[in-house]
């Protein structure tokens, strides 16, 4: 067990946890837009910044890629943090003036029509959907390309990424919800990656409930499960 | 690029992803450019997903993925080369091949690309043809400069 203080308060934690994961266990409000606890961490968004002193030395730093140690002292509403979360959200909402959540992390803190000329981009490149393709599903049908003010985050040729199986993992991850996933009777689109698959209907129901290639590889990367387990939808099975 | 061709830059590299980018280098030294054919194939041989390629690929100025030409004509935009009139250079450059930056001449002789320093500011405006570094440059030296390139690569 680690002890440390998060605003004066003692926690308790784990050797290899963060400190933001530990701040949200114990009900302190951090805003984190690119963390998610099933992923590993990437320190993109600089949302979660925190005041952290070790030893007598205190700085600034993010909180969601900072493993806890023993005797630490973070603070998370000192001026400089607010001023620090401030200046990102202000940079946020000068990229994405039109997010949702965004604007609301805009009205929380006060930050209003930034200083920098305003762009209207819906995604704030936090890497989520990239990290869930490639850690949890596995098969990274996606990643970042290209860099600087031109980076972004697709498939390669910017189309239709061949492994991708349609789960909808990044669309679930996504803080400003720009993947939109379509489906109709046969078939699921992710519309931002361009990739349409068909449906598999349930043998029993006959609900069309999952891509065909979804279900293949999961029937590849399971053991010990029946084949026709996938040929039927979860409420059948 | 042949996919003997590429398979023997593999094997040097011994199908290593670590080489990943050394391979790139190679297989784009013969062309120019990575074909999304030669991706795939390299993406399938060593075999890493194409993700990771294209990520890379798309990452270093160094790399194209788009056709370019024989002659690879590099401006530099420098701060130095800047304010000794590397914009008008280059201006003249595009009217001389009707080409934008980052595009490939009709012919495929030429293609136009801007950098930031070559670190050699002293004598800047710099303009890189091919593996040729012509320094002091100005729109007058660049119709030269095309002409003698054009005639090289007829002969
Ligand atoms: S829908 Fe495609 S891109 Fe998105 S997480 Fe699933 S496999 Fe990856
Ligand atoms: S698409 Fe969404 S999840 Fe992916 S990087 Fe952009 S904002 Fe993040
Ligand atoms: S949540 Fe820590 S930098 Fe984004
Ligand atoms: S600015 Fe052109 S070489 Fe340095």
């Amino acid at each position: 067990m680690i002890k440390f203080t998060i605003d004066g308060i003692e926690v308790e934690a784990e050797e290899g946890q963060n400190v933001l994961q530990v701040a949200l266990d114990n009900g302190f409000d951090i805003p984190h837009l690119c963390y998610h606890e099933a992923l590993e961490p990437y320190g993109a968004c600089r949302l979660c910044q925190v005041e952290i002193t070790r030893g007598n030395r205190t700085r600034l730093t993010t909180s969601c890629n900072y493993p806890v140690q023993e005797g630490i002292k973070v603070q998370t509403k000192t001026e400089k943090v607010i001023r620090a979360r401030k200046l990102v959200i202000e940079l946020l909402l000068a990229r994405s003036p039109n997010v949702p959540v965004i604007k609301e992390l805009a009205e929380e803190y006060s930050v209003g029509t930034p200083r920098f000329s305003l762009d209207n981009d819906d995604c704030i490149l936090c890497g989520l959907c990239e990290r869930v393709c490639r850690e949890v599903v596995g098969v990274e049908a996606i990643s970042f390309l290209g860099r600087g003010s031109s980076r972004k985050v697709g498939p390669p040729l910017e189309i239709n990424p061949q492994t991708c199986i349609a789960c909808g993992a990044c669309a679930y991850v996504c803080p400003t919800n720009c993947i939109k996933v379509e489906e109709n009777e046969n078939e699921r689109t992710i519309v931002r990656w361009g990739r349409t698959l068909p449906m598999k209907k349930c043998k029993v129901c006959g609900r069309s409930f999952a891509p065909w290639f979804q279900l293949d590889y999961f029937g590849k990367i399971t053991e010990g499960i029946p084949k026709d387990f996938w040929d039927k939808c979860p409420d059948c099975r | 690029m042949s996919l003997k061709g590429i398979d023997q830059i593999l094997k040097k590299f011994e199908y290593r992803e670590s080489a990943i980018i050394a391979i790139l280098q190679e297989v784009q030294e013969k062309q120019n450019y990575l074909p999304e054919k030669d991706l795939e194939y390299i993406s399938e041989k060593l075999p890493i997903p194409l993700t990771r390629i294209y990520r890379i690929a798309s990452f270093y100025n160094a790399f194209s993925l788009k056709p370019r030409g024989k002659h690879i004509i590099s401006v530099c935009l420098g701060t130095a080369c800047h304010v000794r009139g590397a914009p008008m250079v280059l201006d003249r450059l595009k009217l001389e091949l009707g080409i934008d930056i980052g595009e490939m001449t009709e012919d495929g002789l030429f293609s136009l690309e801007t950098v930031n320093c070559l670190g050699a500011c002293a004598m800047g405006p710099i303009v890189v043809f091919g593996k040729e570094y012509h320094g002091q440059m100005t729109p007058a030296r660049v119709e030269s400069a095309i002409k003698k390139y054009k005639k090289t690569s007829k002969e």
